[in-house]
């Protein structure tokens, strides 16, 4: 037991040490536009450990997930851009975006708690466009959010007087704004995870899975159905306007869109494939999908280096392979990639037995 | 007046189909009442209505004073009458353990903040809430499967698992569907002497629907029989046996 736990230590202290050396590592391995793609991953683990919450916690099937995400980064840009000539410090407008979006998380549930499965889709995913075409014509009779032009020169995240756009020097190395955004990305999306853990092994987290299996009997168990959605849709929400927040703070620029409905369904894909309902899966699909898209642009290169042109256009081969990923996972890994421990003991005796 | 729940004139309609007709029943305290009747005699019908899963078309629902009327299912619940079902629902993908866990939710309260911080208090709790649960699972004799997901446990277990997980709940009233479905003879002796001794370890009242007869005249202090969604009579089993209404229902009319 003891000797367990040492090694449970020593594999934590490995994860972390290399955790924060990662963009050193990369960006002079590899170069700066990676740092900015793992920063980017960062923000698609949060939106995918939020998304669980709703989808592999409570099993409310929700296609409209980036209207939060979206509230999240709207909120950001309106309240420290020239937009308004707002200019409030990071630390007010984070939980400012977070309670707006858990706020419309609310709004949005509501009317849906007494849908389930494919109609429960249906309307979040109209929901969600509802989101994105409001932002997209907010301009006229008054302009709120600029329309389609989207809102640009976004104050980039300060936190007490430190710029995270700013090249800071320290212990001799020289760190730039996308190493910068790591670590910051880092800090909040270890946090939304150690959150999203606590409550899955809770007594809100048990009935959250209560629901899931079998609404009805969970109500004549005591639960209070209708408050635990909404507390999902909320909580969900709030991780992804938090996602969102820290997304307009790190691009400077937002429009609509960015929170399009494939926005939605990649992050779905992400849980999916990555393993629902368990938090290292969920991480790991995040992981996959937003890097493997970026490394096959190199395909194209390769293709001009090779053959003096391009064949395949590499933004066809990521869907086709996207395509061929899902099919072979609902084939040979329909729990997905990482499922939780119970759901694979579960699989493995299926398939024994 | 020693009833814990009063039915009084409850009628329920589904489109043009009566299900319940002006049905009124009394539960004492500390019985065990029987319910019995043929197929869709509505004897489902009136447990729905009695957990808030249905509500009624007229009639009204009294617990002690108190109107039950209009209540939510985990409201019911809350105020101490809780159910398993005819058609299984466990939470199939939960193990045993924490099917019986979540029964804890209603008696417990750790918030939000509770479930992210975990302090002494929600600790404690969690505690309380995993101790009581395994005691529950013995009690009903599966605590050797505590950690088997639900849904591979055998027909008699998940039936006991439900029952754990409604005692988990601390009911004055436990509502049992059919208990006893798909049980083989031993099991269903076994599972009344576990009803009599859940009677006397909880203090519990209990409304049981059941099919077996025989077993049903053994068990109950008192049974009603419902037929097309009226009660035709009430009474000890004794009388209910020679009750030529009863016969009638369950025979047929010679035509």
């Amino acid at each position: 037991m003891a000797r367990r736990k040492r090694s449970a230590w020593v594999s934590f202290t490995l994860l972390g040490a290399g955790l924060a050396i990662l963009p050193i590592l990369i960006e002079t391995g590899i170069g700066r536009s990676w740092v900015r793609v793992i920063d980017f991953s960062l923000l698609y683990i949060m939106l995918a450990v939020g998304l669980n919450i709703v989808v592999g916690y409570a099993g409310l099937l929700d296609l409209g997930y980036i209207a939060f995400y979206a509230v999240g980064a709207y909120c950001y840009a309106l309240l420290a851009s020239p937009q308004f000539g707002l200019h409030l410090p990071f630390w007010a407008i984070l939980p400012i975006g977070a309670a707006a979006a858990a706020l419309f998380g609310i709004l949005l549930g509501a009317p849906t708690l007494r849908l389930r499965g494919d109609y429960l889709a249906i309307v979040t995913l109209g929901f969600g466009e509802i989101v994105r075409i409001f932002l997209n014509n907010l301009n006229t009779p008054v302009n709120i959010t600029n329309g389609p032009q989207g809102i640009t020169l976004i104050d980039p995240i300060r936190i007490a007087g430190f710029s995270f756009a700013a090249k800071h020097h320290w212990l001799g190395l020289t760190f730039s704004s996308p190493q910068q955004y790591y670590y910051l990305f880092l800090t909040l999306t270890l946090a939304l995870i150690f959150v999203a853990l606590r409550l899955q092994d809770s007594r809100i987290g048990r009935a959250w899975a209560a629901i899931r299996e079998d609404e009805l009997a969970a109500a004549a168990t005591g639960i209070n159905v209708r408050n635990l959605k909404l507390l999902a849709f909320a909580m969900g929400a709030t991780f992804a306007g938090v996602a969102g927040g820290l997304f307009a703070g790190f691009q400077g620029f937002v429009s609509p869109e960015s929170f399009n409905l494939m926005e939605s369904v990649m992050i779905l894909c992400m849980i999916v494939l990555g393993g629902m309902g368990n938090i290292p899966g969920v991480i790991l699909g995040a992981t996959l999908l937003t890097v493997l898209p970026e490394a096959l642009r190199y395909l194209g290169d390769w293709q001009q280096a090779w053959l003096g042109r391009i064949v395949v256009d590499p933004d066809d081969l990521r869907m086709l392979l996207f395509g061929l990923a899902l099919i072979v996972m609902m084939l040979y890994r329909p729990a997905g990639l990482w499922p939780s421990r119970l759901r694979r003991r579960e699989w493995e005796d299926q398939r024994t037995s | 007046m020693n009833d814990i729940v009063r039915i009084e004139e409850v009628s329920k309609q589904f489109g043009g189909i009566r299900a319940l007709n002006n049905v009124s029943l009394s539960v004492l305290k500390g019985e065990i009442l029987g319910l019995i009747g043929p197929n869709g005699a509505g004897k489902t019908t009136l447990f729905n209505i009695l957990t808030g899963l249905y509500t009624p078309n007229s009639g009204q629902l009294w617990l002690g004073e108190r109107s039950m009327l209009n209540l939510k299912p985990h409201q019911i619940l809350q105020l101490g009458i809780a159910r398993t079902f005819q058609n299984i629902r466990v939470f199939p993908e939960m193990t045993a353990l924490e099917n019986v866990m979540v029964g804890r939710h209603a008696r417990t309260r750790a918030g939000l903040l509770g479930a992210v911080f975990r302090n002494r208090r929600t600790r404690t709790e969690e505690t309380q809430i995993r101790t009581r649960s395994g005691e529950l699972l013995e009690t009903v004799g599966i605590a050797r499967h505590s950690h088997t997901l639900a849904k591979n446990l055998s027909y008699g277990d998940q039936r006991r698992l439900e029952i754990a997980r409604a005692l988990a709940t601390e009911p004055q009233l436990l509502a049992l569907d059919e208990p006893a479905a798909g049980m083989n003879p031993a099991e269903r002796d076994t599972l009344s002497e576990l009803i009599r001794t859940l009677r006397e370890q909880f203090k519990l009242t209990l409304v049981v629907i059941e099919h077996d007869v025989k077993l049903m005249m053994n068990l109950c202090d008192r049974i009603a029989v419902l037929d097309f969604g009226e009660k035709i009579a009430e009474g000890a089993p004794a009388e209910i046996r020679a009750n030529p209404r009863v016969i009638q229902a369950y025979l047929g009319t010679e035509a």
